[in-house]
């Protein structure tokens, strides 16, 4: 691990100061994936900004039966919590199927925001190949190993995936992402946080270098209480997803689809709202032939490689067994 | 079966690291508090005394340290006894307790947080110790598997793992017990499938997992 300076804050506005000075810097939070990736050579900032002790770590009520979860809430207590639990069983049953419980005792909110993909060519500097590690240099995964890649928004510089099941309830849940800078507070709308690769496969999130994460509002849902998380994996726990739905359902007593809300994990860049299968369910019977269509809808365009082309249908059976399984 | 812990001396509760060549009594930490006033505190006493939001600290070194200065210092309570040393900032807990207090039990595995091996307690929580800072457990409690047993009579669960034949080559099994305990008191435990899905951080490779089962099943009867 190359040598930094290791700094604890106790102050947000201390930290975000310290951040803008030192672009080389970083926060370090639950640590789980950035002290990893330090080990391995992938990461190598020149200063740690401890912000473990920020008072940001508490899940509370918001006006109109919202929830605000400190970004420094560790993924156990977010998972367990009782407004979770009630309002989002998504979001509870996407972190459970994260991780370890050990890890899960670790890794904050914030941090699962910024989480790293796992793609080999990424994460091992022993590949030379890797335009998110070092841009220009090509992508190994492309004409590589590419069983866990991107089938969804890739482009010919990266075809990674972001490795979260946090991430893809939220999507699902339009939650917003609290940001705090030398200029004060914004909220980011979440399918705005995360970015496709493009031609900048190394630049992943719109969070400016100087903003801290202070929280994540989950807005009012009430359907949401009908909502499922299901993660397709090559382990029955303890894996990343190779393909992960998320949705909620807003369902009328005739049966009819009110409203939708559908996200995928494991097939793209970002936490993947299905926009087109959302507009294919609103207003139709909720049936296995509705939720078949939705589901060829928004895989219309998908493209697989080598070794990942079962993702297609795999995501697709994914989506109406979730749907299925929520509208029953 | 437990690896009995070495009581710590007092050597290494103030200070672990003996020059070698400065004589037996001196410590690195004594070593440096008699350099206090000179260089290493020169270089970053000026602005380090005046940055706001940084905790108030007795020495510059706890809560900055840079390639030029080191370490940093730092507490542990660990199985109720309290250490204080100084550690590079990239110094894991793991590796603080295995290479620096000499407290093997606890086990390095994968190193990535992939298996589980390094599972300890940090203020009741079960965590996986390669992937954390020692630094960011300053003034936490640890408990490892060292401090488990109560004396010589063992924690119910290393008697079930005994009894119940938890292991083969037990070089996860310190990681285990550790998770075991933790998935007790979060009461995870009410079902076979429960408990391999709770327990699912911690790879065995000679796949014991049914008798691991078994021990936890008959230490939740117990406790």
């Amino acid at each position: 691990m190359t040598p930094f300076t290791y700094l604890r804050a106790s102050d947000a506005d201390w930290a975000i100061a310290t951040i803008s000075e030192h672009p080389q810097a970083k926060f370090l939070a639950g640590g789980t994936n950035l002290i990893d990736l330090m080990k391995m050579g992938a990461e190598a900032p020149a200063r740690l900004i401890d912000i473990n002790r920020l008072p940001f770590a508490q899940i509370t009520e918001l006006g109109d039966r919202g929830v605000r979860i400190g970004a420094l809430a560790r993924n156990s207590d977010v998972a367990e919590h009782q407004l979770i639990k009630s309002r989002y069983p998504v979001l509870s049953e996407a972190l459970l199927a994260g991780a370890s419980p050990q890890l899960r005792n670790m890794a904050t909110v914030g941090g699962n925001l910024l989480q790293r993909t796992r793609c080999y060519y990424f994460y091992d500097p022993a590949f030379l190949e890797c335009n998110k590690r070092k841009p220009g240099s090509g992508c190994g995964a492309l004409e590589g190993f590419n069983r866990t890649h991107a089938i969804l928004g890739q482009s010919e510089k990266c075809i990674a995936t972001h490795p979260s099941d946090m991430c893809v309830a939220m999507a699902a849940l339009e939650a917003v992402v609290r940001v705090r800078g030398p200029k004060g507070e914004r909220g980011l709308k979440f399918e705005d946080f995360h970015r496709l690769p493009g031609s900048t496969p190394d630049c992943e999130t719109n969070l400016e270098p100087d903003e801290l994460i202070v929280a994540v509002d989950l807005p009012t849902m009430p359907f949401a209480t009908r909502s499922h998380y299901l993660k397709v994996r090559d382990r029955a726990s303890y894996a990343f997803a190779l393909v992960s739905v998320a949705a909620a359902l807003d369902i009328d007593p005739t049966k009819t689809i009110r409203a939708a809300r559908v996200a995928l994990g494991g097939v793209a860049h970002k936490p993947w709202r299905a926009h087109k299968a959302e507009k294919e369910l609103t207003g139709k019977q909720a049936d296995e032939k509705t939720f078949r269509a939705a589901a060829d809808a928004e895989l219309m365009v998908a493209k697989g490689y080598k070794y990942n082309s079962f993702k297609v249908e795999l995501a697709k059976r994914a989506i109406v067994r979730v749907l299925t399984h929520v509208a029953t | 079966m437990t690896d009995e812990p070495d009581n710590p001396s007092e050597s290494e509760r103030s200070g672990l690291d003996h020059l070698p060549g400065l004589g037996n009594p001196e410590t690195r930490r004594k070593f440096i508090q008699k350099l206090a006033g000179t260089s290493a505190t020169l270089a970053i006493s000026p602005i380090a005394f005046n940055i706001p939001g940084l905790e108030a600290v007795n020495t510059v070194a706890k809560t900055i340290a840079s390639p030029e200065a080191d370490s940093c210092d730092l507490h542990l309570q660990i199985n109720g006894k309290g250490y204080e040393f100084a550690v590079d900032p990239r110094v894991t807990l793991l590796d603080a307790l295995r290479e620096r207090l000499h407290m093997t039990g606890t086990k390095k595995g994968c190193d990535h947080g992939q298996c589980g091996a390094c599972t300890v307690l940090v203020n009741g929580r079960r965590i996986n110790s390669c992937l954390t800072l020692a630094l960011m457990h300053d003034g936490d409690e640890i408990t490892t598997i060292e401090g488990l047993a109560n004396g010589d009579e063992l924690h119910p669960m290393q008697a079930a793992f005994i009894e119940q034949d938890g292991f083969q080559c037990g070089y996860c099994t310190p990681g285990q017990i550790c998770s075991a305990v933790a998935l007790l008191a979060e009461n995870h435990a009410n079902s076979d499938d429960e408990i391999r899905e709770w327990m699912s951080g911690n790879i065995c490779r000679c796949g014991a997992y049914p008798n691991i089962l078994a021990a936890i099943k008959k230490a939740k009867g117990k406790t």
